[in-house]
Parts: C-alpha cells; structure tokens; sequence
C-alpha cells in the first residue's frame, strides 16, 4: 500500500486543549463554509453573515427571543449529558419532552380556574415525572431485557407524538375550538410569569439557568456523578470498582427525561399557553447537538444553546430578508456536528506529515 | 442595558458587524410578508398561496415588495416570524395556515397599523381578518363526476384529520356521487398527517386493494394521485392541478384560487379602506374552481357540471341542501333548507353512503 503523506498517530493521552478547541474550530469552518454556501446561492456573504447571525439579536426584543428558543434546547440537553456521561444514549428527548408537555397540561386542564400559587409549580413537576416516566421505558428494557436504548427511546418519540395527537383530538380538545385539534388557552395562573415586559421570555429561563447549575453540581461534585463519569470513561474500571451499571442506566435516562419533561412543561406554560399537536419543534434532537457542541459540560452547554437557538433564528432570517430556502438552518446545525465529530478526532489522534516508519 | 446585554451574549466579531446598517428600503413600497406552514413545492395548500402572491406582484408591480417565510412550524416560532415582518416594516402579513391563529392574535394587538390576514381560522380583530374558502363546493362536484364513473361503485378517500373541514369535504363528496349514484360507498382512511407521501401512497393502495376505482384525498402530496394512476383507476387532485403527476387517472381537482382575494385586500390597504373581515368565499368569490376536465369525461356530465358551476356561482345552489341524513339514519337537516355556516363549522359526522366510521373519542 502506497504510503499517504497525512496520516493520524494516536495520542498517549487525550489532548486537554483539543477538546476545548474542537467546538471552537467547528464554529468556525461552520461559518467558513456558510459563507462560501452563501457565495454558491449568488447572495453576498457578508450580507448573509449579517441577516444570519447580527440581525437576530439586534435588538432587546431580539436577544430576548434568542434566549426563549436556547431556554428548552439548555434543558434537554443538560439532562441528556449526563446520561451521554455515562454512555447512556437517550436520543428520545424529544418524546419526553412531549410528554412533559401533556403531564404539565394535563394538571393546568385539571385544575382549570385555579388561582393557586401552587399550579406552576405542580405543573412543572407533573411535566418531569411525565417525561421522566417516558424515559424509564427504555431504562427498564434496558435494564430488564439488555433492548438497545437507542432504538426505544427513539421509537417511542413517535408513540408520544401520536399521543399528544390523540389528546387533542379526542378527550381534551377545546369543545369551543371549532374542532380543531387544540386544548383550550390556559388560564393566567397556568402561564409562567415574564421576565421582560412586552417579549416572551418567562421564568423558564430562570429555572433552566438553575440546572444547568444544578447539573454542573451533580456531575462535578457528588459522588453520584462521579461515578457515572467513571462508567463513561472507563467501564471496565467502574465494574471494579463495583458501581451498579444498572443504577447508572436509571439515572441517565431518568434525568434526561426529567429535564426534557421540564422543557416540555415551559414549552406549553410559556409561548403556546395551550398544548397542540404541534408542540415538539425537534428540541429534543436539537439538544443531542447542543449537548456534544457544549462538550457534555453546563457552562459549555450554555453557550452551545445559544449559538444553536441562534441558527434557528438566523434560518428565519435569510427566509425572510435574502429569500434562501427553509433548510438553511439545518444545513448549518448538520454541518455543525459534522465539523465538530471531525475536529474531536484530534483529541485523540494528532496528525503526522510524511512517510510513518514501518510498524 | 441593552447594549451591555448584546455584549454579554455575543461574539465581541459579532458586536462590530452589529454596528453596520442594515439595507434600507424606499418608503412608498408597500412590503408584504407571507408565513407559509410548507415548504412551496410544486403543487399544493402553499403552491397555491405563492401562486396568489406571484399574481399580487404582477398586479401592483414596483409598488409592493413581497417575502415569504416558508416551512414554519405551527408553534411558538411561528410568533417570532409573523412579529418580525410587522417590526421590519412590512404592512400586510398573510399568514396561510390555521396554527397560526393564535399568534397572529398577540401580534395584530402589539402592531395596530399592520394588517394581519389568518386563513382557516375563526379569530378576528380591529386589524386581524380571517378567510377561507368553501373547498366542499368543488368537492361536490367532484362527487357528480366520480358518480358517473365509477364501475365498481367504491370510492376511496385519503384523509389528513377528523376536524369539520375535512368532514365537510368527504361528505360534499359523497353527497355529489350519490346525488348521480345512489349505490356508491365511500370509504376513509386516515393518515393523521396534512403531509406525509409514503403514508397517502400506501392509504390509497389499500383502498384501491378494498376495491375503490375512484381515489380523492384531502391531504398535501401528489401521492394518491400517482398510485391511482399506477393501479390505472381514476382519481381527483386537491388544492392544486395534479393532472401532470397522473395524466389518465386525474380526472379534475379542487383548486383554491387567493389571488383576486389578496389582490382586493391590497388594494384596499393601499387606498387606506381596509376593514377587516371574516370571507368565506367559494364559487361566488372565485376562491374555487375544478382543474380541467380530462377527456375520459362524456360531454354530458360535463355538461352536468357545468350547470352546477353556474348555479353555485349564481348561489342559487349549495352542496348541504336538505335532506342530510348522517350514517346513524338521523335527519340532521330537513328536505329544502340550507346549512348555515355555523353548522357547517361544526361538523362531526359522515353522512349516509359513506361506509367508514368516524375515530371514537
């Protein structure tokens, strides 16, 4: 086989720097490239730079929409890293995220005309142990039958979709909606307060700013956390050490579903103010990017929100002003992930110039 | 404070880019946003708004200036795009799907000086109109036309959801076939999705399998059209002329025609006269019409059909005309009155002659 003069040589230790750098060099081919796309569609690139990633946020009102959209994106995705810490791959975010849109529904329906102070709050946990309830499906099968994760929790997005479907067109649709496919508008004590007056950020953004803090003090600083690091990191290590596998499987998973199941809650008792069947806009996958893009870290998950709710938006954007087609933002999220998979090759791997000596 | 928020949440590149003017655009054009639920396509629920607004450009030329958003989620984004076409200057927004309606709500009360346009709604405001149109005129028609050709006296329908829309159209159908036919059946099947082409495709299969030679959908694709064609039985488009994706087997299609709609409203915005209101035009408005009859149709339904237009047009004709039995036997209206339009929108019943039962709550 003829030598190639690139080759990769495996690092001794994983490179500290290259992890941090990775999601910065991805950012960076990613808006590298959008601009050459740009360039590619006859649009001038710095015009759609500008639409795309300035224009979003220039304003009060703007910035306050960026971080209505990262609000879901930062829950679900701190709830998955600690699975994804652990090698627990919850891709069904999005399922549980409907489903804590229908638990947080079902109690604003419930106690439909309550005043009481209590309802949010019992909203918000009806919507984490519905999404977490979502979730212990797969933990159970796992756990129980060895079924692949993946696979479940994926698949049950769909069962919880047509779920949500089935709510809102049969026991809890609006009998004053002209049979559509809606629940009635909840009532003012159902509705998460707003932050800023005259946008529609509400508290949900509050309570995601304190998981994150809440997950950076699990996976950091408790013993439990601890472990499901080891368990990610060094499996074999773990099952020495006698850490229960199973226990790591539950409380990935739960977590996850937990957090998705907030989102989902802050998703209906925020800008919907009912629930739909429209309610999952793909938040639940959006977040899986998120929470690798964030490096499976709070602080890194947080500005990886960010930069991802500001992709939708942008998308939005150059739609609007510059006519460029609707899959735009997905063309960015895909290359997002694709040019940050690429670049964390090198935290394990460095690059050689030149002939390798024969092995 | 805003500022130092800006600063705080983005890149310090992305702070000096900030600073550069956006285009500004000449005051006398009228800007003109369109959210459309879909991408455009090439036939379709969107096609056919884009169709109305193509028309508007060429009716007002330089003086209005028109953008779309396509593919918008019927959730919570949708407020973000339908609030930034009014904060960006834009006069008139149309907004094409019915998930929007209470979005362009909170909007239309936060830009009283914008025109806000909702299609399929019920809501309405000091300057938040809705408007529809009467897909089940067209439908019956088509009903007339499937009666005199169908053999197998089985016709099929892929449907997207049970809400009173869709219910009126299937049983307009049903009511047109039978009014030529009264041994025809029609049976439903739903897809529980206003788009989604494997799953018409296989839904039309099966009801072609069950033995339907007539096949008619109220759902987005192409789909159905392309398996009736393939299975060489007959079929009806919806929203938009499929003729092209089953040139024997179309045998003419609902169509929905907004232009001369949004054309009135412009104008009117322009010449400062716009009041909103609730249209639910059909024939009589120009908001429907039948694709192109394909020629396997004798002349004399042709003709048939041709009558019917003129009547609905002249709107001395409509599809609910009394007796309307539903399939449990029940009169819902008696021989010679005329469904009102409240009864209409709440719909929830197949009428005889269909032989599906509706989903149980």
């Amino acid at each position: 086989m003829p030598d190639f003069p690139l080759r990769l040589e495996p690092r001794a230790e994983p490179s500290r720097l290259m992890s941090y750098l990775s999601p910065l060099i991805a950012v960076a081919l990613t808006l590298l490239v959008g601009l050459l796309l740009f360039s590619a569609l006859g649009k001038d690139p710095i015009e759609g730079f500008r639409y795309f990633f300035i224009n979003p946020v220039r304003t009060l009102y703007g910035l306050s929409e960026l971080l209505l959209k990262a609000t879901p994106l930062m829950m679900c995705a701190i709830g998955l890293a600690i699975g994804f810490r652990a090698n627990v791959w919850n891709i069904g975010a999005e399922g549980q995220f409907v489903l804590g849109a229908i638990g947080a529904s079902g109690a604003a329906l419930y106690f439909s005309g309550s005043d009481s102070a209590m309802l949010l709050p019992a909203m918000v946990v009806a919507g984490a142990l519905a999404g977490a309830a979502w979730a212990a499906i797969p933990a159970l099968l796992k756990t129980q039958f060895n079924a692949n994760e993946i696979l479940v929790s994926l698949m049950l997005v769909y069962v919880a979709q047509l779920l949500v479907s089935w709510l809102v067109f049969g026991p809890w649709r609006d009998p004053y909606g002209f049979g559509f496919p809606q629940t009635e508008m909840f009532h003012d004590a159902a509705l998460l307060p707003i932050l800023l007056d005259g946008t529609r950020l509400s508290f949900a953004f509050v309570i995601a700013l304190a998981m994150l803090a809440l997950g950076y003090v699990f996976m950091h600083r408790s013993y439990t956390g601890f472990k499901m690091r080891v368990a990610g990191e060094a499996a074999a290590a773990a099952r020495y050490a006698g850490f229960s596998a199973k226990r790591m499987i539950w409380i990935g998973l739960l977590c996850g579903g937990g957090a998705a199941g907030i989102a989902g809650m802050a998703e209906v008792a925020g800008p919907m103010g009912q629930l739909t069947d429209k309610v999952s806009l793909g938040y639940g996958f959006a977040a899986i990017i998120v929470a690798f893009v964030g490096r499976l870290n709070p602080v890194g998950i947080l500005f990886a929100s960010l930069l991802m709710a500001l992709l939708f938006l942008g998308g939005e954007q150059v739609q609007q002003y510059m006519n460029l087609p609707s899959s735009i933002s997905m063309v960015f999220q895909g290359m997002l992930l694709f040019f940050l998979l690429g670049s964390d090759v090198f935290i394990n791997y460095r690059l050689r110039i030149g002939c390798a000596a024969s092995v | 404070m805003a500022t130092r928020r800006n600063f705080m949440l983005t890149a310090g590149a992305l702070a000096v880019a900030a600073a550069l003017p956006l285009a500004s655009f000449a005051q006398d054009v009228t800007k003109i946003g369109f959210v459309y639920v879909s991408p455009i396509g090439d036939a379709g629920w969107t096609f056919q708004h884009d169709l109305a607004r193509t028309q508007l450009e060429a009716e007002f030329g330089d003086r209005i200036q028109t953008s779309f958003v396509e593919n918008v989620a019927e959730g919570a984004d949708a407020e973000r795009v339908i609030r930034e076409f009014a904060a960006s200057g834009h006069k008139i927004v149309f907004a094409t799907s019915f998930g929007y309606m209470n979005y362009v709500e909170r909007v239309a009360r936060q830009f009283p000086d914008v025109a806000f346009l909702h299609a399929t709604g019920y809501k309405s405001g000091a300057n938040f109109a809705n408007y529809n149109a009467r897909f089940y005129e067209g439908r019956y028609l088509n009903g007339v036309i499937a009666g005199h050709m169908t053999k197998s006296n089985v016709m099929g329908y892929v449907a997207a959801f049970p809400i009173p829309e869709v219910l009126q159209g299937i049983n307009a159908f049903t009511m047109g076939a039978r009014s030529v036919n009264p041994d025809v059946e029609v049976r439903v099947i739903w897809v529980n999705s206003w788009y989604d082409p494997g799953r018409e495709r296989e839904a039309a299969m099966t009801l072609i399998s069950q033995g339907a030679d007539v096949i008619t959908q109220h759902t987005d694709s192409t789909a159905p059209v392309q398996a009736a064609e393939e299975r060489g039985v007959y079929a009806f488009g919806y929203h938009s002329d499929m003729s092209k994706y089953g040139p024997t087997a179309h045998l003419s299609a609902t169509t929905h025609l907004w232009g001369d709609y949004y054309v009135q409203t412009v104008k009117d915005v322009l010449a400062g006269e716009w009041k909103p209101t609730n249209l639910w035009g059909g024939y009589q408005q120009g908001m429907i019409q039948l694709a192109p009859l394909n020629d396997a149709i004798p002349a004399e339904v042709k003709a048939q059909v041709a009558e019917l237009e003129s009547q609905l047009t002249a709107g001395t004709f409509h599809p609910f005309t009394g007796p309307v039995v539903d399939q449990s036997g029940a009169e819902r209206l008696p021989a010679g009155a005329v469904m009102d339009d409240e009864t209409l929108g709440k719909m929830d019943y197949f009428v005889q002659g269909v032989a599906s039962r509706l989903p149980s709550r």
